[in-house]
């Protein structure tokens, strides 16, 4: 499967800086959301599960290296992934309005 | 081109042309996955629904656990950091790194340390509540998963000095240990996120 295993050349150490940057800043958004949750009002989780998610998107992406190895790596995580969430979502609509 | 990868550094063959080792740390954070995703389940079908206190908005200190957080995410830039140095033969530079790593973590689960001894002084222990149990069971499972990665790191950073160290033998052994750390990185991106950071409803 010489497709699946193609990989590219990893980033360089100013790259990985640069993604560190990014993902201070992205924090530091999410707990500045603490300190303003009011005017957020409804935008707020969603708003906190997009920086998450763009969080662990590039630290999967560029220090995990997903985005330059094997498809077939990805095709792995995005799996297990995948039913995670899915447990995560199913839980959530079993549990939504009863009482314990 | 894709078997010279898997056979490079005295790698084994394989059909796929990837290292076994490489596919199977892979196939374990998947199940690793599950196992975190099924934790956070049960923490989202709890959440709220405490009724005795204490209750997350009456203990949680967000600048110190926000704090932690960063810190680990700066150990996933010297884990990648280290590895690089490895693969461009730099040992001393990739020692120097990989043990920043390791405090960086020790730095993260003594946090966690302390915060687990405050709540519980402030009231919040495992039986107390449902946000109790549910809080120190996710959050704990995540710290064990970090306290195995710091040791991981610093046996690799003894063993460099012990044995001979071979940057284009060992760097895949660097990379699979990098991967686990990785991977409680974003475990805590999550966390940090769902358990945090959503504020949480208090039954009346």
């Amino acid at each position: 499967m010489p497709d699946m295993a193609r990989e590219r050349p990893h980033p360089g150490p100013a790259t990985y800086v640069w993604i560190a940057v990014v993902l201070a800043i992205i924090t530091a958004a999410e707990v500045a959301t603490f300190y303003v949750q009011g005017p957020l009002g409804p935008v707020l989780i969603p708003l906190l599960l997009g920086l998450s998610a763009a969080k662990f998107v590039m630290v999967v992406g560029f220090y995990m290296h997903l985005k330059f190895d094997s498809s077939l790596f990805t095709a792995f995580f995005v799996s297990g992934l995948t039913v995670a969430a899915t447990i995560i979502v199913a839980f959530i609509l079993l549990f939504l309005g009863q009482q314990v | 081109m894709a078997h010279e990868i898997a056979h490079g550094h005295g790698a084994e063959a394989t059909s796929t042309g990837l290292h076994h080792r490489k596919v199977l740390m892979w196939t374990f954070l998947a199940s690793d996955c599950l196992f975190f995703g099924s934790l956070i389940a049960t923490y989202m079908a709890y959440r709220g629904r405490s009724l005795a206190p204490p209750h997350p908005a009456e203990i949680f200190d967000i600048p110190y656990t926000s704090v932690s957080a960063f810190v680990l995410l700066m150990s996933s830039l010297t884990m990648v950091l280290a590895l690089h140095a490895l693969q461009h033969g730099r040992i001393r530079n990739f020692r120097i790194w990989l043990t920043a790593t390791a405090l960086l973590g020790l730095v993260f689960v003594g946090g966690q340390a302390y915060e687990f001894t405050t709540f519980v002084e402030e009231g919040l222990t495992p039986s107390v509540n449902l946000f109790g149990s549910t809080f120190y069971t996710l959050t704990g499972f995540h710290g064990a998963h970090v306290t195995v990665g710091v040791l991981w790191l610093l046996s690799i950073v003894v063993y460099s000095f012990v044995k001979p160290f071979d940057p284009a033998v060992h760097s895949l052994d660097v990379e699979i240990a990098g991967l686990y750390w990785h991977f409680v990185d974003i475990v805590w991106i999550v966390i940090f996120t769902v358990v945090y950071l959503i504020p949480t409803p208090v039954p009346h």
